[in-house]
């Protein structure tokens, strides 16, 4: 995956010192002179807005030019959207979010903007009762079979009968660690809060997400991972207070942390720990073998979407099993599709990153719609955080 | 006559109306909204639900770590952006040779025109292992660390806000009138209670200026102690962002925001006050 920092360079090194060179002889075409100035992209901008300039013939009927979604971070093949656009003329922007949390907060605000979203199983049923997520217009999703679904992941997406959201992809939630710099083989949620405190001190980074942060200090006790308990959820917070102080940093963005050699251990999602496996091999993958979190991400469309039909198009585009295959190449999470799984080529069924042993599966849980809104879990995330 | 004062009256009007309504719009209403929010009750799936409770206010100690952070960071980022703008002013209103001073001036406010969200981040691959810890690592200082740690944060802040510090304090240098300084010198002062008594001392509006405007700004920072302090230490501004953006207490986050904007307030009255009887009878307007 090595890349050249050339790649998508707005202009080749040779070119910018030519065009150096003519600017300061004084040189200045009106083209460069639109450019430089941002005054082209401005009068673009503004001949589209007021309609003096049509939208690309390409575009197809009734999709727009653009729309956007709210997704996680490294959670896709940036080629896919570049694909949809070449076929449909719709430009895709791409928000990037750290916790269920935040898209909620976004979404209860209203005005998000965006016209398709990656919800995780736990937060389907609050989104519906909030009336924030449109009932799916199965019609438009040709490429999507529900029989193909492996049931144990996609339940949560449909209430009383009605889809409200289709699986994306599963995942668990462990931790990944850099070998080299942490020799010591790992296997439980104990040995990650013991060495964030020892010798990961300092190189240690916990999601900003209190579902993950909160539960895996839970499971340090053997409590479950989504407890409500005061007295349970006391004990995680003395934990979690003891551990501030050690580390590195409180984000659910850690690939680049990891990549660049600044943090050595960090909570992890199955698809950033593939990622990360598979680019740099001493970084490895472990789940707690005292349990912790087993997800399903959705897709599900916002009630108050700005562009539905291009929204639904997406949607129905990723669901086509030729391109999900390219999806989880890229992003590493296992599918829920038995039409993907039948894609996929043998090392990546039999990777242990995404398909852990069973015994490691069965004490896993799946996060609790009661946390999502839960405000003493807030609450005490927003204390670990200022302490 | 009389049509005249009527046509200067609807001038003012019309001049005046824009700024008006905007402030009214975008600044007034918000600000009411905010100060209903505030005395209202977190809805039990986040947001707001109408209610007339001091709950929130009574819960502000819930958020004491915070605000002691911003109390005590926002005035030392501001003294050590100070501590390094005052010599660059100083040179470049006192010593730099004329033909240079317009140049140096526009290198200093040129960055400006980058977003501060740029600039900090290209701060993060400096600071991070693959920029000066892997050159470090060159010379066998293996495994040093600086990105997410106190000194980054406070370099971030020194460097975001630099060009806020030197522009004031080298505006009130410029003015300073020289033959002052020639006449403390004549009189027998020595080049260094000339500098206190003389030049430190008129440039204090400037000084103040810049200070006030610095520390007002990282009152409400939030953007680089999260990506240059790793989201570890917590300013005010980053436990507004929490509540709205996270655990969606907006009635708790609004009384937060009262509160930030009444400490402000008060703080800069003092500076006010302070600068006034520094600079002696002259009176200086921060706000």
């Amino acid at each position: 995956m090595s890349k050249s920092y050339r790649d998508g360079l707005p202009i080749s090194p040779e070119k910018f010192v030519d065009q150096l060179m003519r600017l300061k002889r004084g040189s200045i075409g009106r083209r460069e002179f639109l450019g430089l100035t941002g005054l082209g992209i401005a009068t673009a901008v503004m001949a589209r807005e007021l309609g003096i300039m049509p939208t690309p013939a390409f575009a197809q009927e009734g999709l727009g030019d653009r729309m956007s979604i709210a997704t996680w971070p490294n959670y896709h093949d940036p080629a896919t959207f570049e694909n949809f656009q070449a076929e449909t003329g719709v430009a895709v922007e791409v928000n990037v979010f750290g916790s269920n949390e935040e898209m909620l907060a976004k979404l209860q605000a209203g005005a998000s903007g965006w016209s398709l979203f990656v919800p995780t199983n736990y937060t389907i049923s609050t989104y519906k009762k909030l009336g924030i997520i449109e009932a799916l217009d199965m019609a438009k999703l040709a490429n999507y079979d529900g029989s193909q679904e492996d049931p144990r992941f996609t339940g949560e997406g449909t209430i009383d009968g009605v889809t409200y959201a289709v699986p994306k992809n599963w995942g668990t939630t462990g931790f990944a660690v850099n070998t080299k710099k942490l020799a010591k083989p790992m296997t439980s949620w104990k040995e990650f809060w013991d060495t964030a405190m020892a010798e990961g001190d300092g190189r240690t980074m916990v999601h900003d997400y209190q579902l993950t942060t909160i539960g895996n200090a839970l499971k340090y006790f053997g409590f479950s991972f989504n407890s409500l308990k005061p007295d349970e959820l006391a004990k995680a917070e003395e934990l979690l207070l003891k551990v501030k102080p050690h580390l590195f940093a409180v984000s659910s963005d850690y690939q680049p942390s990891m990549r660049a050699g600044d943090a050595w251990m960090t909570m992890c999602w199955t698809n950033d720990g593939a990622q990360l496996h598979r680019d740099i091999p001493e970084i490895a993958y472990v789940l707690g073998k005292e349990g912790g979190e087993i997800w399903t991400d959705f897709y599900a469309i916002p009630k108050d979407a700005p562009n539905k039909p291009a929204g639904y198009a997406l949607l129905n585009y990723l669901m086509n099993p030729k391109v999900a295959v390219r999806e989880h190449l890229a992003n590493g999470a296992p599918s829920t599709d038995a039409r993907v799984n039948a894609l996929l080529p043998k090392e990546v069924l039999e990777n242990p990153i995404l398909y852990p042993a069973a015994d490691l599966l069965k004490p896993l849980e799946f996060g609790a719609a009661a946390t999502l809104t839960d405000p003493g879990r807030a609450e005490l995330m927003a204390r670990f955080k200022s302490a | 006559m009389r049509s005249n004062v009527l046509r200067h009256n609807l001038l003012t009007a019309l001049l005046l109306g824009p700024a008006t309504a905007w402030l009214l719009v975008f600044l007034v209403l918000p600000f009411v909204a905010i100060a209903v929010f505030s005395v209202g009750e977190r809805a039990p799936e986040g947001g707001y639900q109408a209610a007339f409770t001091l709950a929130q206010y009574a819960n502000l100690p819930a958020r004491a770590t915070a605000f002691w952070n911003t109390m005590v960071l926002a005035p030392a980022g501001a003294l050590a952006c100070l501590l390094v703008a005052y010599p660059v002013a100083y040179y470049l209103a006192l010593r730099a040779p004329e033909r240079w001073r317009l140049i140096l001036l526009a290198l200093v406010v040129i960055p400006f025109w980058t977003s501060l969200l740029m600039r900090t981040y290209a701060w993060m691959y400096v600071l991070g292992g693959r920029g000066v810890p892997a050159l470090l690592a060159y010379v066998g200082m293996e495994d040093v660390r600086l990105i997410n740690t106190p000194g980054a944060v406070l370099l971030g802040t020194v460097y975001g806000y630099l060009p806020l510090m030197i522009l004031p304090v080298y505006v009130s240098l410029e003015r300073l009138d020289r033959r002052l300084l020639e006449a403390s010198a004549d009189l027998g002062a020595t080049p260094i209670s000339t500098f206190l008594g003389v030049t430190l001392r008129l440039s204090l509006p400037g000084v103040m200026t810049g200070f006030s405007l610095v520390m007002i700004l990282l009152l409400g920072e939030y953007l680089i102690p999260t990506l240059l302090g790793g989201g570890k230490v917590f300013f005010i501004g980053n436990a507004l962002v929490d509540l709205f953006l996270q655990s969606r207490n907006w009635p708790f986050g609004s009384a937060i925001a009262i509160t930030l904007v009444a400490v402000s307030v008060v703080v800069l009255l003092a500076a006010n006050r302070i600068s006034t009887r520094l600079s002696g009878a002259r009176r200086v307007d921060l706000i």
